[in-house]
């Protein structure tokens, strides 16, 4: 078998987009300035850095809602057939739930499914951080010193 | 790399009737709509006025757009982003002024504290079309217009 025109297919392909940035590097203006070449947010200048910090207790709800969600996925199929599958399918499905419901035991009982955890609320760790506000600042705004 | 490069000749008029003729025939406008101008824009785009069949397609994104359809009333406020709107365009940019708003204030000429008294005090507009709003044939022969200037331009070097 020749892949004689596989490889014209792959230079046509190649040649067509190197032709269309070529074309355009001749053609195109190129007037480049900071506001142009800044980060586009609707017009909006941008706020803050990029790299935005999250809570990595997010990750574990990923995990235990793809738990309940890979389940499901594979229950309903089976339930739908579950007549002409049977017995064998039955069982398969039981150790498939028992292996889930072990994780589910094991997130019930890490306390993952509640938000804020006994032991954070015991040891006071969950406590939102807030930053003070200057004492000097309220006062200079609002005159409140001086009368 | 070409642009201003050479001097007036056949060759870079052969070039402009092709290049312009691209440019005019795919406008593709960064939407800005802000007031009941942007209403009539709207209507214009859909399947009744049906701008495509110009080639002229709304864009939400200044970095895959050839023109500024300002519609609207364009605030103090607004302005600031408008004119960071329009430097983040790539060239080659045009805009076009819809509605009495834009054009000059409109019904906030005179005591509208809070609006540009037309677009043009902030940024360069190419087509001006008056209405309050205007029709969607109105915006269309606008179009039309901008067109119709775009086929005069040249790459060739500005005589000095």
């Amino acid at each position: 078998m020749s892949f004689t025109p596989v490889l014209i297919f792959f230079a046509i392909g190649v040649g067509t987009v190197l032709a269309a940035l070529i074309a355009s590097r001749i053609i195109a203006p190129h007037h480049p300035n900071p506001v142009k070449n800044s980060t586009y947010e609707c017009g909006e200048e941008t706020v803050g850095r990029t790299w935005v910090r999250f809570n990595s207790r997010f990750y574990i709800v990923a995990l235990i809602f793809l738990i309940f969600d890979v389940e499901v996925l594979f229950l309903f199929p089976w339930a739908v057939n579950l007549r002409d599958l049977g017995l064998f399918a039955w069982v398969d499905m039981a150790i498939f739930i028992v292996i889930l419901v072990v994780g589910l035991a094991y997130v019930w009982g890490k306390h993952d499914l509640e938000w804020i955890r006994p032991r954070d609320a015991s040891a006071g760790g969950a406590k939102p951080r807030r930053t003070e506000e200057p004492t000097g600042t309220h006062g200079s705004i609002n005159n409140t010193d001086k009368g | 790399m070409i642009e201003g490069r050479f001097g007036p000749n056949i060759i870079i008029t052969s070039a402009d009737r092709v290049i312009n003729w691209a440019r005019s025939r795919s406008l593709w406008p960064l939407t800005f709509g802000l007031a009941c101008c942007a209403i009539e824009m709207m209507a214009t785009n859909a399947s009744r006025f049906d701008l495509d069949r110009f080639g002229i397609f709304p864009r939400p994104t200044p970095r895959q757009s050839d023109c500024l359809l300002v519609s609207g009333t364009v605030t103090a406020k607004m302005g600031e982003r408008l004119v960071r709107l329009y430097e983040q365009m790539a060239e080659p940019k045009w805009v076009i002024s819809m509605g009495a708003c834009a054009n000059s204030g409109g019904p906030y000429y005179e005591h509208g504290y809070h609006v540009v008294k037309g677009v043009d005090q902030i940024i360069p507009v190419d087509v001006y079309i008056p209405g309050c709003p205007p029709r969607p044939e109105a915006l269309i022969d606008g179009f039309l217009r901008l067109r119709e200037k775009i086929m005069r331009e040249t790459i060739a070097r500005k005589q000095a």
